[in-house]
């Protein structure tokens, strides 16, 4: 093994200084960065009005609300839960399936290499990017003051927040089929129609299939919260809850939505894999 | 097994004509099983269709009814602008904008203080989460089970809780996101722990480094882009969620939206849609070009 000596290290140093110490200007750099991102944070932190007391006061009420909750009971509205619950899913089923619906057709106009027409799907592109912005929850809100109170309302938040999202998604499906199947079906003799069917679709069949699939998963867990908003489901009896001050029933129903969301996890998990290994 | 066995038949089968017709009875046998399968997926499709339709009390007659309603609604957020009076037009229409400037600024403070506290936690969390970097099964366990709880309860059941016990305003709102951020991308860095190389890793322990060494300097300096990258996927995702917690009175923009929404302050509405719609886009976009300029680092630094 050879031993480097104190003296051929300081040359080394002399040498190249780059390797041992980062160049002046970069550092400065880096320094300003972390200062500017640490003034952000401090400034943020103002204001909210984050003091030591305030959390003292809040942790320990935290700790009350937690010591209320405990044990986690449904008291006698276990059926109701039970029913809001399916309503829930049954929103998030409803909401994705429209969602999907209208996406194809969305997805194959977003589509490069179906419509050749760059300023047209340039600006759809757009489109789907800033409505992207609005939160599901403003959906909701906005769909229950339009259509009333309900479920009615989730399904349509829900549809209308996800179409944008799965229409771009789809048509990046699009866009990366391979050209060879559509080619083949064009040599074959097969109309417009044709080609799409036999040689577009059984490609991007699969890869939709497993988008939608992982919308739903997503949904069931907006879906929960819709009701907050009065949109049905599970959430507003969650809601009213908390309002009554019945944190045990509180507790009973989070727990329920945690149940209920992994198993929906793990069996769309389920799902996709065997769909993408089909593929 | 079966198709082995048919496979041999084929093979025994000399005629021209048998061979033939032992295909065409696979060849059926495969799409009447394929046909079943479909059947079978596309049933169990209907009957989830039927009862989330009946669950919901939805109808087609209803969604035809409240289609035009629901696009009367939206037509009615939008402001008559006439173009000899334009200036006035939009003067009138924005009237509030230096408040709901600010109530904006304060959105994007809430996703980004919200973010950086979760990513913090989300930090100390990760390492003990990683299967790779922890020897005892148990301290692995547990904090795996809390990052999912915080990931799966939803951000606005947080709000909720938190504007009880500390009260209405943005502090509840920081909290909320925070304790998400921290479920989420604390599973996420620990997926890229969980795929670091373990040489480094194991030069830090033969110098002798203890357990936070080995972190520091073994493991953080090669997840650290990937972690940063994920770190602003995060935050545009917050600011977006922190435009909804408004409605539960957890500080931002969207306590202003939802009063504008409850007393049918029609144009306002659309007023503060379209801000909320130019500030995501704006963060977006600078997100992802400071994520691709990362990333970019990364491969020329030759990771």
């Amino acid at each position: 093994m050879t031993s480097i000596t104190h003296g051929e290290i300081a040359r080394l140093r002399r040498g190249n200084p780059e390797l041992f110490h980062r160049p002046i200007p970069e550092r400065l750099r880096q320094w300003g960065l972390w200062l500017a991102f640490l003034a952000a944070f401090g400034y943020g932190l103002w204001w909210i009005d984050a003091n030591p007391m305030r959390i003292v006061e809040g942790l320990n009420k935290l700790g009350l609300l937690v010591r209320l909750m405990i044990p986690p009971h449904p008291g006698d509205g276990l059926w109701d839960y039970v029913h809001a619950m399916l309503e829930t899913l049954g929103m998030a089923f409803l909401g994705t399936v429209i969602a999907a619906v209208v996406a194809v057709p969305f997805g194959f106009l977003g589509a490069k290499n179906v419509m050749p027409n760059w300023f047209f799907h340039f600006t759809l592109r757009r489109v789907f990017d800033g409505f992207r912005g609005i939160d599901g929850l403003v959906w909701a809100l906005i769909f229950v003051s339009a259509v009333g109170l309900g479920p009615f309302a989730g399904v349509l938040a829900i549809a209308i927040g996800d179409i944008p999202l799965l229409s771009k998604l789809f048509a990046e499906a699009i866009e990366n089929i391979d050209r060879k199947p559509v080619e083949g079906v064009r040599a074959a003799g097969g109309s417009g129609l044709q080609v799409m069917r036999l040689g577009v679709f059984p490609q991007v069949l699969p890869v939709m299939m497993s988008h939608v699939l992982y919308f739903f998963e997503s949904n069931v867990r907006s879906a929960t919260i819709l009701g907050i908003v009065g949109a049905g489901g599970i959430g507003l009896q969650l809601s009213d809850r908390i309002r009554i001050n019945n944190w045990q029933a509180a507790a009973f129903i989070i727990l329920m939505i945690l149940v209920t969301v992994a198993a929906i996890d793990f069996l769309s998990r389920r799902l996709r894999m065997k769909i993408i290994e089909a593929k | 097994m079966s198709t082995m066995g048919h496979a041999r038949a084929d093979f025994t089968a000399t005629g021209r004509e048998e061979r033939l017709s032992a295909f065409e009875t696979r060849y059926r046998r495969e799409l009447g099983a394929r046909r079943l399968w479909t059947l079978l997926y596309g049933a169990l499709f209907a009957a989830a269709l039927a009862g989330s339709v009946a669950v919901s009390d939805f109808d087609l007659a209803d969604l035809m009814a409240g289609l035009p309603k629901a696009w009367t609604y939206i037509a009615g957020t939008l402001p008559r602008l006439s173009p000899d009076t334009l200036w006035a037009d939009l003067a009138d229409w924005y009237w509030g904008l230096r408040f709901w400037l600010r109530l904006l600024v304060e959105t994007i403070l809430m996703g980004f203080v919200g973010t950086v506290l979760g990513g913090i936690v989300a930090l100390l969390l990760c390492f003990p989460a990683s299967r790779n970097l922890v020897e005892r099964s148990g301290i692995y366990f547990v904090a795996r089970r809390l990052l999912e709880f915080c990931r799966t309860v939803p951000e606005l059941v947080f709000a909720l809780i938190f504007v009880f016990a500390f009260g209405l305003g943005p502090f509840a709102g920081v909290l909320a996101i925070a304790v998400h951020t921290a479920g989420s991308l604390g599973k996420l860095f620990a997926e890229v722990n969980e795929n670091v190389d373990p040489r480094p890793i194991e030069g830090v322990r033969a110098a002798g480094g203890n357990w936070p060494m080995l972190m520091r300097l073994g493991v953080v300096p090669q997840a650290l882009p990937n972690y940063a990258s994920y770190f602003l996927l995060r935050l545009e995702i917050n600011v977006r969620g922190a435009s909804a917690l408004g409605i539960v009175g957890a500080g931002g923009i969207g306590q202003e939206l939802y009063v504008a929404i409850r007393q049918f302050e029609y144009t306002d509405i659309s007023a503060i849609m379209l801000l909320l719609i130019a500030t995501t886009s704006i963060i977006d976009v600078t997100c992802e070009t400071i994520r691709h300029r990362l990333i970019g680092q990364d491969m020329r630094a030759g990771h």
